[in-house]
């Protein structure tokens, strides 16, 4: 019985890392939430930032909520696309007024 | 319990028995796993993280549009839309893109705009006066700015000018401003030759944000070459880049997703003469349906088990020790400023919750299911195939 009991053993220690990781997440949210997200909230509301720069490669994929996306043949995430990173990013979905 | 630990045991020995197909097994499995759980930490911790600082994002943008494109926004609007009842300010912003020739990078230009207050996330200041700037950490490090102090950049009208760097954000907040070089509103004019009394939009602060919605309709009533985006559509739309249905969770999804579909389908549709031969000889031996099952079962469960709390455990280390830099390859696209994630771990055990329902148990079910139709039949005929 001992491989049965190594296994069980193996499970729980993965069980407890998981933990460990789940404990460790939700010290981080709490604790950054205070200065590094406060902070960085700080930043966006002092510099009027609107968008993420994570895709710099084109307008559209730095600035998705400033894009021009309302007329035709534009460069809009959904378009067939130039960037990889445009076919990242879904289109803005339009709700009929009321409806959000 | 001693009969199941006796059945474990046998179950293991038995994987070793086969232990290359067993640990070939273990690693693809384990890999989607990997995979499709790195998605989802990456995009839960962004879309968390975006929550929570874009609730710092101006109450409304007004842009200006012509011909169905963004346009400049003359700046005497804001004297309407100021008067506007609720409309607490009302600040033009002055921003574009750069495209720099020297490194292939995109820069977004940004006038500092108001007062230069201290940032927690900014060593140095922000520049205040003509000739200053302030760079993100990606721009400082591609064009080695943190160094020498300066910043050339090359105007509308073909001239190279000189910035100095009063300011570097710091690179925990290279998710907002890795590409961004901010000057003074003045010199942003001055070098993209703005038209005078032009802005490139507005950020409109609103107090009460149930009046955002009947604000934004006035101000395109008042104004109707105008497109106001609201607070709300500018949260959502990240909502929508990071959600489920995003491309980016169903790039990598998709793949990871047939991948494992394949693997289950391949254990469902049948057994290998050996371990048909194996239930048989066990059937002769003696144990009933009943034990081979539950071998089986438990056979099932140490690879999905193994593999799923690996799997899970390997994610939240390449995600948020390691900055998921394998899955950053993957949804960097094109960009050549392309920031580091180092993003405040979200744990969502619901989605672990979900993760293991949907690998575990369709494996176990495509490991036992087989087994059963072996070892209701008769133990000579399953031998003789």
């Amino acid at each position: 019985m001992a491989r049965s009991k190594l296994f069980i053993a193996f499970i729980v220690l993965e069980v407890i890392l998981l933990f460990g990781a789940y404990l460790h997440g939700n010290s981080l949210q709490i604790s950054r939430r205070t200065d590094d997200l406060e902070a960085k909230r700080a930043l966006v509301s002092r510099l009027g930032l609107t968008d993420l720069a994570i895709w710099t490669e084109a307008r559209y994929t730095r600035h998705p909520s400033q894009a021009d996306f309302f007329s035709a043949f534009q460069d809009y995430p959904g378009s067939p696309d130039h960037f990889p990173a445009g076919s990242l990013i879904s289109p803005m979905q339009v709700y009929p007024e009321g409806m959000e | 319990m001693t009969k199941h630990l006796k059945i474990i045991d046998y179950a293991i020995t038995s994987l070793l028995r086969r232990r290359y197909k067993s640990f070939a097994i273990l690693a693809a499995y384990s890999l989607t796993v990997t995979t499709l759980a790195s998605v989802l930490f990456l995009t839960h911790a962004l879309r968390t993280e975006t929550d929570y600082i874009m609730q710092g994002v101006p109450d409304l943008i007004v842009q200006r549009t012509i011909a169905g494109r963004h346009e400049l926004i003359p700046v005497d609007y804001a004297e309407k839309i100021g008067a506007i009842p609720g409309v607490s300010g009302i600040r033009p912003r002055y921003w574009g893109y750069y495209y720099d020739g020297l490194t292939e990078a995109n820069y977004t230009l940004l006038g500092s705009g108001g007062e230069p207050a201290p940032l927690q996330m900014l060593t140095g200041r922000l520049p205040v006066n003509p000739g200053e700037s302030a760079v993100g950490a990606g721009v400082a490090a591609l064009r080695g700015s943190a160094v020498s102090g300066e910043l050339i950049l090359v105007n509308s009208r073909n001239i190279g000018v000189l910035f100095q760097v009063t300011g570097l954000f710091r690179s925990e907040s290279n998710l907002l401003t890795n590409d961004l070089v901010v000057l003074t509103d003045r010199d942003i004019v001055d070098f993209f030759g703005f038209p005078p009394g032009e802005a490139t939009d507005f950020a409109v602060s609103i107090p009460q944000s149930s009046e955002i919605q009947t604000i934004a309709a006035k101000i395109k009533q008042l104004y109707p070459d105008t497109r106001p985006i609201t607070k709300r559509e500018l949260t959502r739309t990240y909502d929508m880049v990071f959600g489920w249905r995003s491309g980016m969770m169903l790039t990598v999804f998709c793949a990871a997703i047939i991948a494992f579909c394949i693997m289950a389908w391949d254990k469902a549709t049948g057994l290998s003469a050996d371990e048909k031969l194996e239930i048989g000889i066990l059937k002769a031996i003696g144990w009933d349906t009943a034990d081979v099952l539950a071998l089986k079962f438990w056979e099932g469960l140490i690879i999905s088990l193994t593999a799923f709390l690996s799997g899970m455990i390997l994610a939240y280390v390449h995600v948020f020790f390691f900055n998921g830099f394998v899955l950053a390859a993957v949804i960097k696209g094109w960009s050549v400023l392309f920031p580091t994630f180092r993003l405040t771990p979200a744990f969502n055990l619901f989605y672990v919750l979900i993760m293991g329902f949907f690998t575990v148990v369709p494996y176990v079910a495509s490991t036992v299911i087989p087994t059963w139709r072996a070892a209701i039949t008769d133990p000579d005929s399953v031998m003789r195939g």
